[in-house]
């Protein structure tokens, strides 16, 4: 058997590429993405700890995660889609209506 | 078979690896969420190596069949312009920061490895299976399950109104 460690370490590197993302680049969406692929990996630490403990509990976890991620998803796509409308940009350094 | 397991995980790991680095580093929106898509189906495939297959259709159904169809859905929508200030060039701060972070969770994880005394894990009595995963859900965790179910009602009608374009009310003088 794989060890969870493996898992863990894998779900570590998949999250830090997240926050290199959303550090590093300006486009809202791909920051979006990012995000998404963050959650994914606090999923697969769910799934492997679920294995390492013997129970199911965090696979159930999981797909509430899920449900989350879709009501994000498409909350977050039509507040892009409301801004780009609004201010014809996808660079978050432009939108700074808020910024005084 | 032992050397199998471990070759599909590893294969899969870097098939995973390899579509977050694309998300990140590619210059076409486009591209991004194709490699988002590659991340996802990988990431599935991990879960089945975990014993997890209704969790991996499950993540095949809604990342993959979902959340990429609505990103790329959204990038042709704003016509996908090129974004030639799309890495952060003028913020040295930010890469600064991000290679800190990079490092300090190598040196975390690292760390852990080698200090902790790992178990075996217990592994699942009876796999990931729909009828497992879904007895749970229904029996321990109905209520948060309903809860999920209100969550997707109120985003879905969320997202129309925040999407719809605002017309001007009947009667109002044309522009």
């Amino acid at each position: 058997m794989i060890p969870t460690a493996f898992y863990l370490i894998l779900a570590g590197v998949i999250f830090t590429i997240g926050v290199l993302g959303v550090l590093i680049r300006r486009n809202v969406l791909i920051i979006f993405m990012c995000v998404e692929m963050m959650m994914n990996a606090v999923n697969l630490t769910f799934v492997a700890l679920s294995r390492q403990f013997g129970t199911l509990d965090g696979q159930v976890f999981v797909f509430l995660i899920m449900a989350v991620a879709a009501a994000e998803v498409a909350i977050g796509l039509a507040i892009v889609l409301g801004m780009i409308r609004h201010k014809d940009t996808t660079n978050v350094d432009r939108i700074n209506l808020l910024n005084g | 078979m032992e050397w199998l397991d471990w070759s599909l995980v590893a294969l899969f790991a870097l098939i995973a690896l390899a579509g977050g680095f694309g998300v990140v580093f590619s210059r076409n929106a486009v591209h991004s969420a194709l490699f988002l898509l590659l991340n996802f189906a990988s990431m599935a495939m991990i879960y089945l190596t975990l014993g997890a297959q209704f969790l991996a259709m499950a993540q095949i159904l809604v990342y993959a069949g979902a959340i990429v169809v609505l990103f790329i859905f959204t990038v042709m929508l704003i016509g996908n312009e090129p974004v030639s200030d799309a890495t952060a060039r003028a913020r040295p701060l930010l890469h600064a920061a991000a290679l800190i972070l990079a490092i300090i969770f190598l040196a975390g994880s690292s760390y852990v490895l080698a200090i902790t005394h790992q178990q075996a894990p217990v592994g699942l009595a009876e796999q990931g299976s729909i009828q497992s995963v879904g007895h749970l859900m229904y029996t321990r965790y109905l209520l948060p399950i309903e809860m999920a179910s209100v969550l997707l009602l109120a985003a879905m009608i969320g997202a129309i109104v925040l999407a719809r374009r605002v017309r001007p009310p009947l009667g109002a003088p044309k522009e």
